[in-house]
């Protein structure tokens, strides 16, 4: 017994040690070809709380606000993010866009409550310029972005 | 004499100086008054404006080296090449405006482009090649690095007009053309830093080549890069595989593709007679 229980601890410490190999690209097996779908994980890039504190599962996407199904820079989705429901905005994603427009290495996303105002303060990472586009519904989301390129 | 004559030049300088400091004076008068002047003296006839001629002065340093960039190079298709003669005529047009330098896969570039979005409506983004794609006037290249700990790249198509200038920061190759491999590897080898210096380079002789073999994040990557297609040298597969796993990997070679004889392409006649074509049409301006 004593010897299974050692052995479950050093099967964490090596998942620790994994993950904080792989940070900058969390481990992600979610499809690439059609950017942010629904049951594809995220990355919550913003300083809020619930997006930061580690939990047993990733934030999912449940639903995503386009009349296609598939959500690019910009789009509404809705998470399920600690067994709760929660909207977010994306900021980035793995699959390539159009030309002359940033690919990032992890699908982002931000935090928002119902009425678009951001949950968190700062945002950890660059977020595309052509984000600016939507000045008016997310000027505030755009006020917390540390970097644009 | 050669004193008097330097005198001379001297002279002629500070009256074209007074010459020009008199326009400037016309041209920050008033309205009002210049309409006096022209009711009293008929309109001289209009000369149109001369061309301004656009030098670029940013890159003083211009390889001497005999390089054809590879967009120029047609891909085998066509038996009339007459949509690559004509894209050419197109892509030389736009070098005399825009400097185009050389570049190869594995060099550190920073691009300006405009933005409508951005602040200043310019963008500038430096980062390492690692792809060069396209053929023609959809030429692209494909530049990363890491900001923020989050790794960005961005495709810039190479003739489309938002670009503004662009800037070899580092002239190096590596151990292969594609560094697509990057995105698997560990940060440290796409991490450029954005306020770079241009690094001096040699304007003759052969590219250095950097030899570096870059060491893999742990083994779900994006492509199997250790498989004979790729043919990748620059990854130190020894630290992440073992050789039961490289010799597996080598179920998937294809070692009588390159005897084949209709995958030939030989381009050397065909970029001789090109890039003859352009130093005749750039000196033809």
């Amino acid at each position: 017994m004593a010897l299974l229980h050692h052995l479950a601890k050093a099967c964490t410490v090596l998942r620790v040690d994994a993950t904080s190999l792989t940070q900058h690209s969390a481990f992600s097996v979610s499809a690439v070809s059609a950017a942010i779908q629904k049951m594809t994980r995220v990355r919550v890039v913003d300083n809020s709380s619930l997006g930061n504190t580690p939990h047993h599962r990733a934030p999912r996407v449940i639903h995503v606000y386009t009349k296609n199904g598939v959500g690019k820079v910009g789009d509404k989705v809705l998470l399920a993010i600690k067994g709760q429901k929660k909207k977010a905005l994306i900021v980035g994603h793995k699959m390539p866009g159009e030309r002359m427009t940033p690919r990032f290495d992890s699908n982002n996303v931000v935090l928002i409550e119902d009425n678009g105002n951001p949950t968190g303060t700062r945002i950890r990472v660059p977020v595309p310029t052509h984000l600016r586009k939507m000045e008016g519904d997310y000027s505030k989301l755009l006020a917390i972005a540390s970097r644009f390129v | 004499m050669a004193a008097c004559i330097k005198r001379l030049d001297r002279a002629m300088f500070s009256i074209r100086l007074l010459r020009n400091v008199q326009l400037h004076n016309e041209r920050s008068l008033s309205t009002s008054l210049h309409r006096l002047a022209l009711d009293s003296e008929p309109p001289s006839k209009f000369t149109p404006p001369v061309k301004p001629v656009i030098i670029d002065k940013t890159q003083s340093v211009a390889s001497l080296r005999k390089f054809l960039s590879p967009e120029f190079v047609p891909p085998r298709q066509r038996t009339k090449p007459v949509k690559f003669t004509i894209e050419r005529k197109d892509m030389i047009r736009r070098r005399k405006v825009l400097n185009i330098p050389e570049f190869y896969v594995g060099s550190v570039l920073a691009v300006t482009m405009t933005d409508p979005h951005a602040t200043g409506k310019n963008n500038r983004f430096v980062g390492i090649c690692i792809q060069r794609g396209g053929r023609g006037l959809g030429a692209t290249f494909v530049l990363r690095n890491i900001i923020d700990n989050q790794g960005v790249e961005i495709c810039y198509e190479m003739y489309s007009p938002r670009i503004q200038q662009i800037e070899v920061l580092k002239l190096e190759k590596r151990l292969d053309d594609n560094l697509m491999y990057l995105r698997d590897a560990l940060p440290e080898y796409c991490t450029v830093d954005t306020d770079m210096k241009p690094h001096p380079f040699s304007t003759t002789g052969e590219v250095p080549v950097n030899k570096t073999k870059v060491r893999m994040l742990p083994k779900p990557w994006s492509k199997r890069w250790e498989r004979p297609k790729f043919n990748v040298k620059g990854i130190r597969f020894d630290l992440c595989l073992s050789p039961e796993q490289m010799e597996h990997a080598q179920k998937w070679a294809q070692p009588w593709v390159e005897y084949d004889m209709l995958k030939e392409y030989d381009t050397s006649k065909l970029e001789e007679d090109i890039y003859a074509e352009i130093q005749q049409e750039a000196a033809a301006k």
